[in-house]
């Protein structure tokens, strides 16, 4: 049982928590995650270590209401107590030194790249991210990556803060030499759909590039395969050989087929814990 | 008919019908009379052969002749001094293939039924009151175990009857490995597990769960930050092998381990209650025939399907499961397609709609001494399914070695051990079970976990001299 500590409102469905974690604090690195499961009869479901203090025995996470384990997450309050968490798990990524360096985050994933980004400064790279959301108000941790970052790119659907449009526009316009300039090398953590437009925007460009995959997982260490994804035309399992993989080898279009595996499944859990909320 | 002549007593099972629609255990167990008219049957023969099929070497005819007498008590302190995990044991050993087929009784009249005697006296040991004064550990030294799966309990709870402070680490957020994530509750109940952890936990032992060693806590912190002075690797050959076939991410195919961790440790059967679904279709298709295979395709029937196959590109001779799974999964309708080698998982829109496979015959022996299967030209057909299960072996999982420079492995991943078959590569590291084999049993497991024991006990204390 892992305890909440902090709990802080990012965005409407976006909440921040830092908990009590010693040991995954202590063995924790930038770009790893845990899987956590909040109840009994739960499912387990993988979020990023968005930071990490050794010292206090304390990891943050943010999480992105998107179903119903990550609602009934959302519930919980200070004092509360997640059930299960196990990590850190996956691989730390391998980003090369020089040059440089643009994290692009979509949703929750601007979160993912905050530690990561901030090694990368403080290793003396010249960073940037790029972060992208429908409307201002669901931009998340904009003021700490900026403190980290030289550069801040923010972009919105609706133009209500900084760039009218996707990620990928600005980041080609900076491939095109708009400041801060154009990128050596690109992370990129978010939705799907987002992390494989950034692919073909880089690819193009040819630049290397690292995406952070989420597919479904269950145990995270390598004994189910559920996790697997194709790269370079090789079998991976992301939980353990991952989760950054070299965007422009892996088969995106069979990442995102099996991410939608339990769309339906979802909605009928979903709907399972309404009812069983308007009974209680 | 003398007793001594009688045909082996069969085990009271469920309907067929009834069972392959839910999870409830098969096998109803032996009651009393059964139990002492089947040890009646035991010869008490002068050169007890049975005791060389066991792996774990229990006195059956010292057994037999507890049971026959009546007295359950002496008759579970027998199993239970030899074999820790009796009531598991009874309910999953290939006994066909050990003690009972040794037994004198086998050729004529079929073995006595030493399995469900196991049960039937473990079940009674179950039954009685549990004395819940929890042991306190009297000696210095600490030892973690690594791996919650049989050979990590057996080890676990023979060291902590020797007075050490034992402490069992596991990843997954529940203990017991196969016995928790993989054996289904119609053949092994969550209940007898828990049983047995129970035990451990009054004999001292303390289980934490959701720490994976190479991970949460480095080996070496183990030794250097912890304080412990020895620790047992147990765990398990988890990592599910894929046959690269093409189609064989397409949504729908699993392997079996995640098919039945889906089940067993995720409950997917309460589904949506419990949170973590499962597709199963009308057409199930389980590639394999170990006990994993059975486990995953009696599964499969239990969860809607109105076919279940099992595809395996040898003959039933070459089966590798228990003999009763076997002949249960007959019994539930679960259909047999051997000789059959699938070479292509068929989809539609990024799902399974068939298993295109080649009809097989047997030719020459090959490196494992079975009859190699070859493919008939021109003989390849589609299988309409709706699921693809791949239940085609495991390897030991790297995650541990992988982290822990120093730990050596066989170049196929399982762990190097002494001379004495227990220490690793690093010193006062030892290993046992499917980490050091392969994919094995339970009792083989078990046995391990009791010979690292007993190892660690005499090189703690040697160290202390
Ligand atoms: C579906 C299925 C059915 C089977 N049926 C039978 C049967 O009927 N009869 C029979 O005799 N055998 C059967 N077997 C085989 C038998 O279950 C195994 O041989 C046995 O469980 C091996 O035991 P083990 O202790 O080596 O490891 P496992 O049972 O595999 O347990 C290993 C444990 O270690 C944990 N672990 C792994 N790495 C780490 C780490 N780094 N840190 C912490 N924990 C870790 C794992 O999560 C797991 O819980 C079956 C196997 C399967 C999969
Ligand atoms: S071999 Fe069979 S008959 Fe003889 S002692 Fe063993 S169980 Fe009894
Ligand atoms: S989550 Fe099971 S193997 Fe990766």
């Amino acid at each position: 049982m892992v305890k909440i500590l902090e709990k802080c409102q990012l965005t409407p469905i976006t909440k921040l928590y830092r908990v009590d974690a010693p040991l995954i604090a202590k063995a924790a690195r930038a770009g790893q995650f845990v899987i956590v499961r909040v109840r009994e009869g739960g499912e387990r479901i993988p979020l990023t270590i968005t930071d990490y203090d050794a010292e206090q025995g304390v990891i943050t996470i943010v999480v992105q209401e998107v179903g119903a384990t990550t609602r009934r997450l959302a519930e919980l309050e200070v004092g509360d107590h997640i059930l299960d968490m196990v990590g850190p798990l996956g691989e730390a990524p391998d980003i090369p030194s020089g040059g440089h360096i643009v994290g692009v985050g979509g949703g929750y994933g601007s979160a993912a790249l905050l530690c990561l980004m901030r090694e990368l400064s403080d290793r003396g790279e010249k960073t940037t991210i790029v972060m992208g959301a429908r409307e201002k108000d669901l931009l998340i941790l904009a003021d700490e990556l900026g403190e980290i970052c030289d550069h801040v790119e923010i972009c919105t659907d609706d133009g209500s803060a900084g760039f009218k449009g996707f990620v990928t526009e600005r980041l080609q316009e900076m491939i095109d030499g708009s400041p801060p300039g154009r990128p050596d090398y690109v992370i990129a953590i978010g939705p799907m759909p987002m992390m494989r437009a950034v692919e073909k925007t880089t690819a193009a460009a040819g630049i290397d590039t690292t995406a952070s995959l989420d597919p479904l997982m269950i145990d995270g260490t390598g004994m189910c395969g559920g996790c697997r994804v194709t790269v370079g035309g090789e079998v991976k399992f992301a939980c353990v050989d991952g989760p950054f993989f070299d965007a422009h080898e892996v088969d995106f279009d069979e990442a995102v087929s099996r991410s939608k595996m339990y769309v339906k499944e979802e909605q009928k859990a979903a709907a399972c814990q309404r009812s069983a909320r308007e009974v209680a | 008919m003398p007793v001594k002549r009688a045909d082996k007593t069969p085990m009271p099972v469920r309907e067929p019908e009834m069972r392959a629609r839910d999870f409830e255990e098969v096998n109803e167990g032996y009651c009393f009379s059964h139990a002492m008219f089947e040890a009646e049957r035991c010869l008490r023969c002068q050169d007890p052969v049975c005791i060389d099929g066991c792996p774990v070497r229990v006195p059956i005819a010292d057994f037999m002749h507890a049971v026959a007498a009546g007295d359950m008590h002496k008759a579970s302190e027998i199993l239970r001094t030899a074999n820790p995990l009796a009531a598991i044991c009874g309910r999953v050993c290939p006994q066909e293939a050990q003690c009972e087929m040794k037994c004198h009784m086998t050729k004529r009249f079929g073995p006595v039924a030493i399995g469900h005697l196991e049960r039937y006296v473990s079940d009674w040991e179950m039954a009685q009151p549990l004395n819940d004064e929890v042991a306190k550990p009297w000696r210095d030294e600490k030892v973690a175990i690594i791996g919650s799966g049989p050979s990590g309990l057996v080890c676990a709870g023979e060291l902590a009857r020797l007075g050490y402070h034992v402490t069992v680490y596991e990843a997954l957020h529940a203990p017991g490995g196969v016995l928790r994530y993989g054996i289904p509750e119609f053949r092994l109940p969550n209940s007898i597990l828990d049983w047995e952890i129970a035990s451990l936990e009054r004999l001292g032992v303390e289980f934490v769960n959701n720490v994976i060693i190479g991970k949460t806590i480095k080996l070496d912190d183990l030794f250097s930050e912890m304080g412990y002075s020895a620790a047992f690797i147990g765990t398990g050959a988890g990592l599910p092998k894929f046959m690269g076939i093409p189609g064989e991410s397409l949504n729908g195919v699993y392997s079996a381990n995640e098919f039945l961790t889906r089940i067993n440790l995720m409950q997917a059967f309460e589904f949506p209650q419990a949170e973590t679904p499962l597709k199963v279709g009308g057409r199930v298709a389980v590639i394999g025939s170990g006990n994993t295979a059975m486990d995953a395709v009696r599964s499969a029937l239990r969860l809607g399907a109105e076919h279940a196959m099992v595809v395996y590109r040898r003959s039933e001779n070459e089966m590798t499961a228990r003999i009763e799974e076997y002949e249960h999964a007959i019994e539930e309708g679960v259909e047999f397609h051997w000789l059959t080698n699938p070479i292509e998982v068929l989809g539609e829109d990024g799902w399974v709609t068939g298993l295109k496979c080649m009809r097989m015959e047997l030719g020459e022996p090959d490196d494992s001494g079975r009859a190699r299967p070859v493919p008939i030209e021109g003989s390849e057909f589609v299988f309409p399914v709706d699921n693809v299960v791949l239940s085609i072996g495991t390897r030991p999982n790297p995650l541990l070695s992988r982290a822990t420079p120093g730990l050596k492995t066989h170049s196929w991943g399982g762990l190097l051990v002494d001379e004495r078959q227990v220490e690793t590569s690093v010193h006062r590291v030892y290993a046992g079970g499917d980490a050091v084999t392969g994919a094995a049993t339970v009792i083989l497991a078990a046995g391990a976990g009791k010979k690292a024991a007993e190892a660690i006990h005499s090189d703690l204390t040697a160290d202390t001299a």
